[in-house]
Order: C-alpha cells, then sequence, then structure tokens
C-alpha cells in the first residue's frame, strides 16, 4: 500500500542522503531522466553504494532503470539489485519486456543470493501500453503500474495541460487494470513544482477516478500527496459507525441493515472495511 | 579560572554561573549624559575629529541598523587611518563584511580593542587569526546597553548614522533615503556616551514622531550619504523552499500546538531565516483557522509579521530592527508597530520585552548533548556571528526551540562539548531538527505534555548516534591555548572564551 512515491535523482549525494526524511511511502532512485548520459555510470555506483552503506532508508526503495531499449539498463540491474530495494521501475514498459525483466531478475536474484524477490512497478507511457495494460498488470512481480504522462503526451503527439483531459482515458484504463488486480494504480507526477493548489487539485480528482497513489518529482509535494490519498476524517468516522452498527447487526443475526436512513449491506461494510483498513496502516486511527 | 560550564575565563574577567544569576545581584546605572544646550552642525568627518578632539586610545560606537550597507562606520575607520591613530576601541553592535577596511587598522595598531554583539567576515576572520591586540568583547543585544548603562562599556563618542534628523537633533529610522527602520540599537549609545554624533543625509526642520531624543546629541554632521540602500535591508526575506528545512518547520510547529502554545493572545519571536519564517508561516495557518490573535511577536522585524500585523493577527509589534524593506514601510505607517531600544528588548534589568514571550525560535551552529547552543564560531573555532539576541531570548521565552538539521555540509550539528557555548543549555527546551527531536530532560513538564504525542520525540543522545551513523564520528578539532576574545553573557559575566586558530 502506498500513497507516494518519490522521484529522487541518482546523481545526488545531497539529496540522496536525505531521501528518507520526506515521509514518502516510496523513494524512487533514478538512473533515467534525471540522469545525463555522460553521469549514467557514476550514478548507478552512487546509488548502489548509498544503499549498501546507509543504516536509515525509505520505507520502500525502488530504483527506476534506464530503459530495455538502452544500453544501460543491465548495469544498472547489476549494480543496484540487491536486498537492500524492493522493486525495479521499468520506464516504456511493455508486455514483452516486463517478462524480459522478469527473466533478468530472477537470473540476479539466484546468482547474487537475495532472500526476497524484487517487486515490479512498469511506467505506462506508451500508446501500446494504454492498450495493452490488462496483460501488463498480470505480468510476473508486477504490484504497481505508474502513469507516465509526459512521454504518453509525445507518444500520442498532444499537448500536456494542468487538467488533463488528453490523459484521462489512460489514466482511467490503468486505475480499472489495477483496480482488478487489486494492486497499486499510481498517477503521474504534477510537474509544477510551485502550484500547491493546482497538485491539491490534481491530487483530489486522481482519488476521485481510482487511483490509490501518486508519484511526486519534488519533497515538498510529497505532504499534500500523503493528506489526499488517505480516507478523510469524515469517510473514517462514517467507516466506523458502520463497523459498530454491523458488530450489533451481527449480533442480531441481520445481514443487512439500516444507517442514517440507508441500507447498509455487504458491499457497503467492505467499502467501510477498506476505509478502515486503510486509516489503521496510515495511524489515522 | 573555570566557569560553571567549564569553560575557560581570562583573568580580569566574571566567570558565568547560571542564566538565573542575575536576580540575586543589584546593578548601578551611570548618569545619562549631560543634555546638550546647542548643536553644532557639521559637514565634514574630518572637522569632527577635529571639533570633539579624538585621539589615540579614544572609544567611538556605532549603530549597525545599516547593516551591510553602512558608510559611516567605514568612514570613521578611513579618518583613523589618515590620522594614524593608535590604540583606538570601537564598540559597533554589529561589525559585518563590508567592514572589511578594519582588518588593516588591527594590523596597525591603531585599533586595538573591539566590543560588539555579532560580527562576520574579515575583520571575524582576522580577530580570529589573533591579529587584535586586546580581546575581543562579545555581548548579547541585551548585555549590550547593559554594559553600557552600567558605565562598564564607557564609550567617548558614539557616531550614529540616523536617516532623517532634524536641526533639534530629533531623529528617526523610518524615513529618509536611507531609511532603515528601528533604531534600538542606538538607544543606550545615545544616552550613555559623553559625545553624540548624529550623520545624517537628511536634515529637516522638523521629525515628526522622533525615535531618538534630540536632547542628548552635541553634534549633527551632514554628509551626501550614510549608507547604500541595497545593503542596508534586504529586498525581501522569504520563507525557504527547501524541503528539509520546510520539515522541520512542521516539526517545530507540531511541538509549539501540541505544547499548547498557538493559542489566543500568545506571544513569539522568529529569526529571519527562511526555516523561522516557515515556521512563522505555519502558525499563522494555524492562527487563521482557528480564529486566534497574538499579543505580540518581537525582534528583528521582518514583512512576514508587518502582513500578519495587517492582517490582525497581532495586537503590536515590537521592533529593535527592521530586516527587510516591508518593515521599514510599516514601521513609518503602522501605529502599534513599535521601534523599541535594545535595552527594552533584551537588557535583564530592564522591563524587557524577551521575558514576555511565549516562544521564540532559534537557529544553532552547533548544540551539545547539555543543550548548550553555538552561534559564535564554526566548529574550527573560527568566528563568524555572535550571540545577537540568541541568550537574551533564550532565556526569557518560556519554550526555548532550535531549529537546525541535524546535519550540514556533512558535519553533525550536535556535538559532545559544542566549540564555543553562547547560550547555555539551562535556557534551551526544545530541538527540532529533520530527523527528531528532543525535549531537555530538565523540561519534565514538556516531555509530560508530549508524551503521548506522535511526533518523533528522542533523546538528543539519540539524535546524536542517528547523525553519526550517516557521517561517521567527526575527529576532535584540537584548538590553540591562545585566547583572542571572550563570550560576555547577557549579564556581564564570561560564559565562554575565543581561541587563536
Amino acid at each position: 500500500m502506498r500513497r507516494s512515491l518519490l522521484f529522487m535523482p541518482g546523481n545526488n549525494p545531497a539529496m540522496l542522503q536525505n531521501s528518507d526524511v520526506f515521509e514518502a511511502d516510496a523513494v524512487i532512485y533514478d538512473l533515467e531522466d534525471a540522469v545525463s548520459v555522460t553521469e549514467k555510470d557514476s550514478a548507478r555506483k552512487l546509488v548502489a553504494e548509498f544503499l549498501r552503506f546507509n543504516k536509515s532508508l525509505p520505507m520502500e526503495v525502488v530504483i527506476r532503470i534506464n530503459g530495455l531499449d538502452t544500453d544501460f539498463y543491465s548495469s544498472d540491474l547489476e549494480y543496484v539489485v540487491s536486498d537492500r530495494i524492493d522493486t525495479i521501475m521499468l520506464p516504456k514498459a511493455d508486455h514483452d519486456g516486463l517478462l524480459q525483466l522478469d527473466k533478468l531478475l530472477t537470473k540476479i536474484e539466484q546468482e547474487k543470493g537475495l532472500t526476497k524477490k524484487i517487486k515490479v512497478i512498469p511506467i505506462i507511457e506508451l500508446a501500446k501500453s494504454v492498450l495493452e495494460i490488462e496483460k501488463i498488470v498480470t505480468c510476473p512481480r508486477v504490484d504497481g503500474v505508474l502513469l507516465g504522462a509526459e512521454d504518453l503526451s509525445s507518444d500520442l503527439d498532444v499537448i500536456r495541460t494542468k487538467k488533463g483531459d488528453e490523459i484521462l482515458y489512460a489514466r482511467q484504463r490503468l486505475v480499472m487494470a489495477c483496480s482488478a488486480y487489486k494492486i497499486d494504480s499510481i498517477d503521474t507526477p504534477f510537474t509544477d513544482t510551485n502550484d500547491n493548489d493546482g497538485l491539491k487539485t490534481d491530487c483530489e480528482f486522481a482519488v476521485s477516478i481510482g487511483f490509490t497513489s501518486k508519484s511526486a518529482i519534488h519533497p515538498n509535494q510529497v505532504t499534500t500527496i500523503n493528506k489526499t490519498f488517505v480516507p478523510t476524517k469524515e469517510k473514517i468516522e462514517w467507516a466506523l459507525r458502520v463497523e459498530a452498527a454491523n458488530a450489533e447487526a451481527l449480533k442480531k443475526g441481520l445481514g443487512v441493515f439500516s444507517l442514517d436512513g440507508k441500507m447498509v449491506d455487504k458491499p457497503v461494510i467492505e467499502r467501510a472495511n477498506k476505509i478502515l483498513k486503510k486509516a489503521k496502516a496510515y495511524k489515522l486511527i | 579560572m573555570k566557569n560553571s560550564l567549564n569553560r575557560f575565563v581570562p583573568e580580569g574577567f566574571k566567570p558565568f554561573l547560571s542564566s538565573h544569576d542575575y536576580k540575586t545581584k543589584k546593578i548601578n546605572l551611570i548618569k545619562e549624559k549631560q543634555t546638550s544646550n546647542e548643536i553644532k552642525m557639521l559637514d565634514d568627518y574630518s572637522h569632527l575629529f577635529d571639533e570633539l578632539g579624538i585621539k589615540d586610545g579614544c572609544t567611538l560606537s556605532f549603530h549597525h541598523h545599516l547593516r551591510n550597507g553602512d558608510y559611516v562606520f567605514n568612514e570613521v575607520i578611513k579618518e583613523i587611518k589618515r590620522r594614524n591613530l593608535k590604540n583606538i576601541t570601537l564598540a559597533p553592535s554589529s561589525i559585518f563584511p563590508n567592514n572589511f577596511q578594519l582588518v588593516e587598522l588591527i594590523e596597525n595598531g591603531n585599533v586595538t580593542k573591539i566590543s560588539t554583539d555579532y560580527l562576520n567576515g574579515p575583520v571575524a576572520e582576522a580577530v580570529s587569526q589573533g591579529k587584535l591586540k586586546n580581546l575581543l568583547v562579545m555581548y548579547t543585544h541585551g548585555g549590550r546597553p547593559l554594559a553600557i548603562s552600567t558605565g562598564e562599556l564607557t564609550i567617548d563618542v558614539a557616531i550614529l548614522g540616523v536617516p532623517t534628523v532634524d536641526k533639534h537633533g530629533n531623529g528617526t529610522g523610518a524615513i529618509g533615503k536611507s531609511a532603515c527602520g528601528s533604531l534600538g540599537y542606538a538607544e543606550s549609545d545615545l544616552k550613555y556616551a559623553k559625545k553624540v554624533v548624529f550623520v545624517t543625509d537628511n536634515l529637516v526642520e522638523k521629525v515628526d514622531n522622533p525615535q531618538l531624543d534630540g536632547k542628548y546629541v552635541d553634534y549633527v554632521l551632514t554628509v551626501p550619504a550614510i549608507g547604500d540602500p541595497d545593503g542596508i535591508v534586504s529586498g525581501t526575506t522569504k520563507i525557504t523552499k527547501d524541503p528539509v528545512g520546510l520539515k522541520i518547520a512542521r516539526y517545530a510547529t507540531g511541538v509549539l500546538d501540541e505544547l499548547g502554545l498557538i493559542k489566543d493572545g500568545l506571544s513569539m519571536q522568529t529569526g529571519a531565516g527562511g526555516t523561522s519564517l516557515a515556521v512563522a508561516s505555519y502558525v499563522k495557518d494555524l492562527m487563521k483557522q482557528r480564529k486566534i490573535k497574538g499579543s505580540f511577536a518581537s525582534g528583528g522585524i521582518t514583512g512576514y509579521f508587518t502582513d500578519m500585523l495587517e492582517e490582525g493577527l497581532f495586537s503590536e509589534l515590537y521592533d529593535v530592527q527592521c530586516f527587510d524593506l516591508k518593515a521599514v514601510q510599516s514601521i513609518g505607517k503602522n501605529k502599534t508597530h513599535h521601534a523599541m531600544s535594545g535595552s527594552r528588548y533584551a537588557n535583564c534589568y530592564d522591563d524587557n520585552i524577551v521575558d514576555k514571550l511565549d516562544f521564540v525560535i532559534l537557529g544553532a551552529t552547533e548544540i551539545d548533548l547539555d543543550f548548550n547552543v553555538n552561534v559564535t564560531t564554526d566548529s574550527h573555532g573560527k568566528i563568524m556571528g555572535g550571540s545577537g539576541g540568541h541568550s537574551d531570548t533564550a532565556h526569557g521565552a518560556k519554550v526555548t526551540v532550535i531549529t537546525t538539521n541535524l546535519i550540514k555540509s556533512r558535519m553533525p550539528i550536535i556535538k559532545e562539548k559544542v566549540t564555543t557555548v553562547t547560550t547555555p543549555g539551562e535556557d534551551v527546551d526544545v530541538l527540532v531538527t529533520e530527523r527528531g527531536i528532543a525535549i531537555n530532560p530538565k523540561r519534565k513538564d514538556l516531555l509530560e505534555k508530549l508524551k503521548d504525542s506522535r511526533l518523533p520525540i528522542m533523546t538528543i543522545e539519540e539524535l546524536l548516534k542517528t547523525a553519526h551513523e550517516i557521517t561517521g564520528v567527526p575527529k576532535n578539532q584540537t584548538r590553540t591555548d591562545t585566547p583572542v576574545g571572550v563570550v560576555v553573557y547577557r549579564d556581564g559575566t564570561v560564559i565562554d572564551t575565543i581561541f587563536k586558530v
């Protein structure tokens, strides 16, 4: 379960040092777009060494490797895959590429004797990937999918807007697929780092259409994301009342009961339980 | 001799005992200066020296309200050099990098003694290198007026830049081409120096609501410019965008809130730094949400606080020094934005404002396991600042919060022992860093209030361990045994000694 995933450039030692203090549920150490071609090797070494020596790491360590269409991805994996990381993020992912990555990871895990299985978050940033999202979510290791709206807009040859009408279909398709397979649907970053109100509106919209999480490109975005991708106080209070009323109903042997004049049945109880599970996970109750 | 913090005290100075010790002692004030019947008008620094008979061995004082744009101090230095005067004592309230010409006079023995509240830049470096003949004496902003009013610091001539002066000698900093706002640090010099000179670039018929009373003034020197407006005040002071600073500010605000300090009638002070202003910003949000009105904010005032005053979030501002243009403009137009003297601000024997503060947010260059704070030297022992109002407000406020990054430039800010003690740990209550919050164990009342807090509260030893896990354990710096200065606590005792580097 994630609310926020924060991108950190892999070639900036000062930022790496503070990467665990921003309260992001996951930190994505970026070896791809944030790192110029001339710094690819130093960045991957820096990230690997940082992860090896630093005792205090984020809750989830994600590495965005370079795409499978580059010369860099295999070295990235060789350097960074270890028990210190949790997840590999694959840019411009498609179904075949994810199967290839699974094989590579399996091989490295065996060679290095890892004690855990590395998860994968594919980034959907090609029109082709949007269309095959139903296959992508079923690929091995995938436990969340990130929408990469900037590259997707390029692929679609459309202008990226703050409102995001141009990515609405991709957003909804991604949410539907992730929801069907009970994995995280991670919204694209909001790229104007000075517009906190815009970020909040974007987060609220993402929540309203079903996204579970959102990525951040600046640490100052994390607080807003974390606040938005959790149940509201009102929802938690409602869920607690449903839980209490359900307990009473069960004592009376009732499967369906009424609360505030509205019928409460199994789907409503399940929704309340989901809210409470999330609220407990984030220590809101 | 050692003081109660086991710090060396040179001969001839009184050792620090505790921050409360002043309550057991009485002071004798010297007489305020004789009022002058006639004010002489001058138009040249050289004439001023002739008129006053400034000679070898004199003590000259200045305020620092013109900050890094000040011309007055530098013009006087040039005149001392031109006349090759020797053994001059300078007592400015602060020294800035633009006073670099003083270094040559220190090297040549023109200036052999300095007392001040704060210094950085080339002069600080020269003093740290042992170039000043006598020990540097570093006061606090409250300690300096005390030293002047008791005659411990005797001033022969106070040469005070005043942005607007009238023919009766009344002065204000609120208006004029070199307006700098409050002139709070000049008041003790004005009242107790043997002779007082106002230097201005705006001589007018009459000053309404003067900040400085003309009855103490002997001479008015009119010059083309007393300062460079760009260096006098910064355009604006801004809230930090640094995510680490913002996180520290969020934690600090959380602590203040959980301690019940964000309440109607609150009084507060913060520095002008970006993180301090971020705390003010979060406090402001809470005040607005809860429809709270504070009683006052104090200290060096920024536009952020004048905005809060104008929004009705504070009843009054007490301003000893304006930090930005907005504050300067406000002091000229808002009746509840009061200029106050350094003595009223922080002199422990005055009816001072700092004693009325609910909380203060301060910084630290180093803090140690006893919560002693250093803002005077860097970790090599080189002078880079000074108390200013740090130890005054730390003692006066009911809750003193230090906000700082746990690690700066790969160095942990927490030390087992700070290089130089500026503010004693007994007056420091809370340390807030990005990786955790430590409460001074002496403040059991605060610990009790925060016992069920979800904030990351830990011991300062645990915070130090966290820092060492990231940076490793730094080697201790070795220092020389040659004192170059003393850090005088607000009651006139020596809290620590600064050594040659």
